[in-house]
């Protein structure tokens, strides 16, 4: 829990450091469909910030030797991520923009994409492993 | 220039908050959304930490070091349709997989095969739902004009 509360504080500092200096919402949906829809030096600044994500990936994996990997098998797997590059786009915000720099300004918005988004993947996790009883493994 | 570098350093420092509290792994993501399993509140432990040191910063800081100024953008859209139901699709596919955007691509960094898969499928997903939004936006102008 105490990992936990670090980890969130990290990305608490860099959505802070991003708003300060580059004045964007560190969404990371948006910051990904920037870089799939905008052009020139917009496109650029939101390259670079998934490029520090790809990084801190790739270290993370060579210092601690682990790579975490998705259960379910590689259809679903790009089914899900159709629904989240679908839902997020639509909906404006993810986990990060919706819910740590929403939530963070107190928007009615995002508290109430927020508490959609939980109640829905919690209803999936539940239908999926408790119902269907799929990818039970764990 | 120093744009740039400040949006590559924040990337760099959001992965390495993710990496450290573990939310690059789906397993834990899991954890947290199935209230009937072995639940762990890690999720909302990490949203607690970020929330608090961002409204913090917003709220004090934020004054002193003024976001870019003009430059700045926060969305101004009200609750629509849009945001229910696009959060609400956003779930499902949340909830089977156990990546969210930014853990997807800590996780292309790491080599996990599977977020190649989901990341390449989350774009084709952003440009569809971009599609559509042209498509409706446009048919809406050219019902306008005819009338």
């Amino acid at each position: 829990m105490l990992l936990a509360l670090i980890g969130g504080a990290l990305i608490g500092l860099s959505a802070s450091l991003y708003w300060s200096l580059n004045g964007r919402i560190a969404g990371i949906s948006g910051i990904f469909g920037g870089a799939l829809l905008e052009h020139g030096r917009e496109r650029w600044l939101r390259v670079l910030f998934l490029v520090g994500l790809f990084a801190a990936g790739l270290v993370f994996a060579r210092f601690t030797n682990r790579v975490p990997a998705p259960e379910l098998g590689l259809l679903p797997l790009a089914f899900a991520g159709l629904l989240v590059g679908f839902g997020t786009r639509m909906g404006g915000g993810c986990t990060s923009g919706h819910g740590v720099c929403g939530l963070s300004r107190l928007s009615v918005r995002s508290l109430l994409a927020v508490l959609t988004f939980m109640v829905t993947a919690a209803l999936t996790v539940f239908v999926v492993r408790h119902v269907l009883k799929l990818w039970v493994s764990a | 220039m120093k744009a740039l570098l400040s949006a590559l350093g924040s990337g760099l420092l959001f992965g390495v908050g993710l990496c450290i509290s573990g939310m690059t792994d789906p397993a834990n993501i899991i954890a947290f959304l199935d209230v009937r399993g072995r639940w762990s509140p890690n999720l909302a432990g990490v949203m607690l930490g970020a929330i608090a040191v961002h409204f913090s910063w917003l709220r004090l800081a934020a004054r002193r070091v003024q976001a870019c100024g003009d430059d700045a953008r926060v969305s101004t859209k009200r609750v629509d349709g849009a945001l229910v139901g696009g959060a609400a699709i956003f779930g499902v596919g949340w909830g089977l997989a156990g990546y969210c955007p930014g853990p997807a691509i800590v996780a292309l960094g790491s080599g996990a095969f599977g977020a190649v898969v989901f990341v390449l499928a989350m774009a084709a997903g952003m440009l569809l739902s971009e599609g559509i939004q042209w498509t409706i936006k446009r048919s809406g102008k050219a019902s306008l004009v005819v009338r």
